[in-house]
């Protein structure tokens, strides 16, 4: 038996709810096969009554036809409104009202039929079969069959959208996370094999846990490149469980991944190995959960004056030129093209030291600081900067450039909130 | 005769000559970006531990900032495991480091911290270089680290084409390390003059040229010593 839905909305969503097999003949058609359904609702008007009240409630309004085959119940939707139940063997005498064009024959097959005076489907299902193969062809004897309800033909199947999701409902709370790893393991094994399966990979992983105090606990992994490793999953989740972990015992664990071709690369005979991107992320999660989340990452200058002035960010992510960018901005005095000279090494406190400086003829003469004292031997300076004077940040200080008699050389400044030493050239 | 030496015999008799079963291959060398530095100690080893130490001001991070940049021209991924919180990103990027091929642990003064990173860096492998920076790390922490730690970490990088690199005050590796350099400040350098010096005041340089400094391999076999001149961004 078959359904067919005709009419606006979202009718291939209701249909996958009553078959995984559905049909979308038309935009405005969907055919189901709806063998089976007996098993659970019944008689067909039990069928029809059940589909109708899923629409109803979904929202849906469009015709429904049940059928012995498809191109009957997709004849019966299109042309009889509301609900109708094409009895089986009678399906002749049940579209025999219907006009010819509703079958939609071509222009030149719909005049001729018109000439012969031929209007309705019971007119053409009257027809003898050889005069009509010897008149209008193979679409005459379609036509034909189509009038009598005799058709048959198999469904060219709808792909329901592969949905890479998964959730246990669990009989007791979980506050523990050994025996949470255990379900987060049993789902992501299935998600993978259903991935692998697929010939697909993960880029995204979302993890839902309903707690005991119906709040919700999600938590989202983002990988550089498709993964389809369950042990590598387990892992990133587990590091941030235990980095955040949730608030109350787990009640239902909900798990979710956003399906990826997977990577295919071939690297070159003679390029420099790098770290492997998921075995990367992997060592970077457990760095992070030893030093923290802001910890570890590539430096990325950001273009302005100011000192000190870089945000961390993933690493091995193509950032432009920072050797440009300090030109542009104009930082940069002795490049590698002026000198071929090895760079003098800049080591910073953070945040800088706050300084006592003695002065001797408007210079620094003595200097003393946190794990700093001493006399000042040679000195440069002052280098005076300034900068986002247009913002409600503004800077400005006098840098020096020290010699100590504790034998560093040091970077100290001057600015309105007093004197800094920055850190040491070494 | 056992029947091992026995069979040790024999073979060395098919191969034409007594064998050296302990030797080990020498490991691959890579440039420092220093050239008077790899005059003087042939380059860095790969898979071992390399030490750079010296006091406050001697040249240790500008050596280091020539190896990464170095490395970076090798078009290595390198990590930086930073124990003081001490780096500076804009002048290693000026020496010609890329930073987006540089990853950088921020262990804000904590030294385990920086074994465990290291540690997690080596045995995850892919790294060209991976440095350990307990250059403002004080004497009496840095000592702390026991000796079984630098092993593990020598251990690790075995075999791996990874330079492993700490930079410190004072040597803590000790046997651990396969190559010990010491840097020590000979001298420094200062050009320009303030263009007009307040009445009364002497002029003075307005800027840091650079250091010059003075290298010298104390492991392996006898000190070898060599001298570069860093020069200054600013």
């Amino acid at each position: 038996m078959f359904a067919c839905l005709h009419g606006p909305g979202n009718l291939a969503a209701l249909a996958f709810e009553f078959s995984p097999v559905v049909e979308r003949t038309a935009p405005d058609t969907v055919t189901l096969d709806a063998s089976g359904l007996d098993r659970l609702f019944g008689f067909p008007q039990d069928i029809a009554a059940a589909i109708a009240r899923r629409a109803a409630e979904t929202g849906v309004k469009a015709n429904l036809a049940l059928a012995s085959n498809p191109d009957t119940a997709i004849c019966a939707a299109r042309g009889f409104p509301g609900v109708g139940i094409v009895p089986y063997g009678d399906e002749a005498k049940f579209l025999g009202p219907l006009p010819v064009a509703s079958l939609a024959p071509s222009l030149e097959l719909l005049e001729t039929l018109e000439r012969w005076g031929i209007r309705r489907l019971r007119d053409l299902a009257a027809l003898p079969p050889l005069g009509i193969a010897e008149r209008l062809g193979p679409e005459g004897l379609r036509l034909r069959e189509l009038a009598r309800g005799e058709a048959r033909r198999k469904l060219v199947p709808l792909e329901d959208p592969p949905r890479f999701e998964d959730g246990i409902d669990l009989d007791y709370p979980v506050d523990l996370l050994e025996p949470l790893a255990f379900l987060l393991a049993r789902l992501l094994n299935g998600l993978c094999t259903r991935l692998a399966a697929r010939a697909l990979a993960a880029n995204e992983l979302r993890l839902r846990l309903t707690l005991e105090n119906r709040a919700a606990h999600e938590c989202t992994l983002r990988l550089p490149v498709a993964a389809l490793d369950p042990k590598t999953f387990l892992k990133l989740l587990q590091l941030d469980l235990a980095a955040h972990p949730p608030a109350a015992p787990v009640v239902h664990v909900w798990m979710g991944m956003n399906p990826v071709k997977p990577r295919s690369a071939q690297s070159g005979l003679f390029v420099p190995a790098a770290p492997e991107p998921v075995k990367l992320e992997l060592t970077l999660a457990r760095i992070k959960a030893i030093v923290g989340e802001e910890h570890a990452g590539s430096p990325e200058l950001l273009d302005t004056h100011r000192p000190d002035a870089f945000r961390m960010s993933r690493v091995l992510q193509r950032q432009p030129s920072d050797t440009a960018r300090l030109r542009r901005v104009g930082r940069l005095t002795i490049g590698p093209q002026v000198s071929n000279l090895p760079h003098l090494g800049f080591r910073i406190f953070r945040p800088p030291l706050p300084a006592r400086v003695a002065l001797a003829s408007g210079r620094p003469g003595f200097i003393a600081a946190e794990g700093i004292r001493g006399k000042v031997l040679e000195l440069a300076g002052p280098w005076r900067t300034s900068g986002d004077w247009w913002t409600s940040d503004p800077w400005s200080r006098d840098e020096w450039d020290i010699a100590l008699s504790d034998g560093a050389i040091y970077r100290v400044y001057c600015e309105p909130r007093g004197w800094f030493v920055e850190g040491s050239y070494d | 005769m056992s029947g091992a030496a026995g069979l040790k015999k024999q073979f060395e008799s098919v191969l034409g000559g007594a064998l050296e079963w302990q030797a080990r291959p020498a490991p691959e060398l890579v440039r420092s970006g220093v050239p008077e530095v790899d005059l003087a100690t042939g380059g860095l080893p790969r898979g071992c531990l390399t030490e750079i130490f010296g006091a406050a001001s001697s040249g240790r991070t500008s050596l280091l900032v020539a190896i990464l940049a170095e490395a970076a021209a090798r078009e290595e991924v390198c990590a930086l495991v930073d124990a003081e919180d001490a780096f500076d990103p804009a002048s290693t990027a000026a020496a010609g480091v890329r930073l987006d091929r540089l990853l950088w642990v921020r262990c804000r003064h904590n030294a385990e911290h920086a074994l465990k990173a290291a540690d997690l860096l080596v045995q995850g492998g892919g790294f060209g270089l991976v440095a350990m920076d307990f250059g403002d790390t004080p004497p009496a922490a840095a000592r702390r680290i026991s000796l079984t730690s630098w092993f593990r970490l020598r251990r690790a990088v075995e075999h791996t084409p990874t330079v492993l690199l700490a930079v410190a005050r004072q040597s803590n590796a000790k046997t651990c390390a396969s190559l010990m350099l010491e840097c020590a400040r000979e001298g420094t350098e200062w050009a320009g003059e303030s263009p007009a010096p307040p009445a009364g005041q002497e002029a003075c340089p307005t800027l840091l040229r650079g250091i010059r400094v003075h290298i010298a391999r104390r492991k392996p076999g006898r000190a070898v010593a060599a001298s570069f001149l860093c020069g200054a961004l600013e």
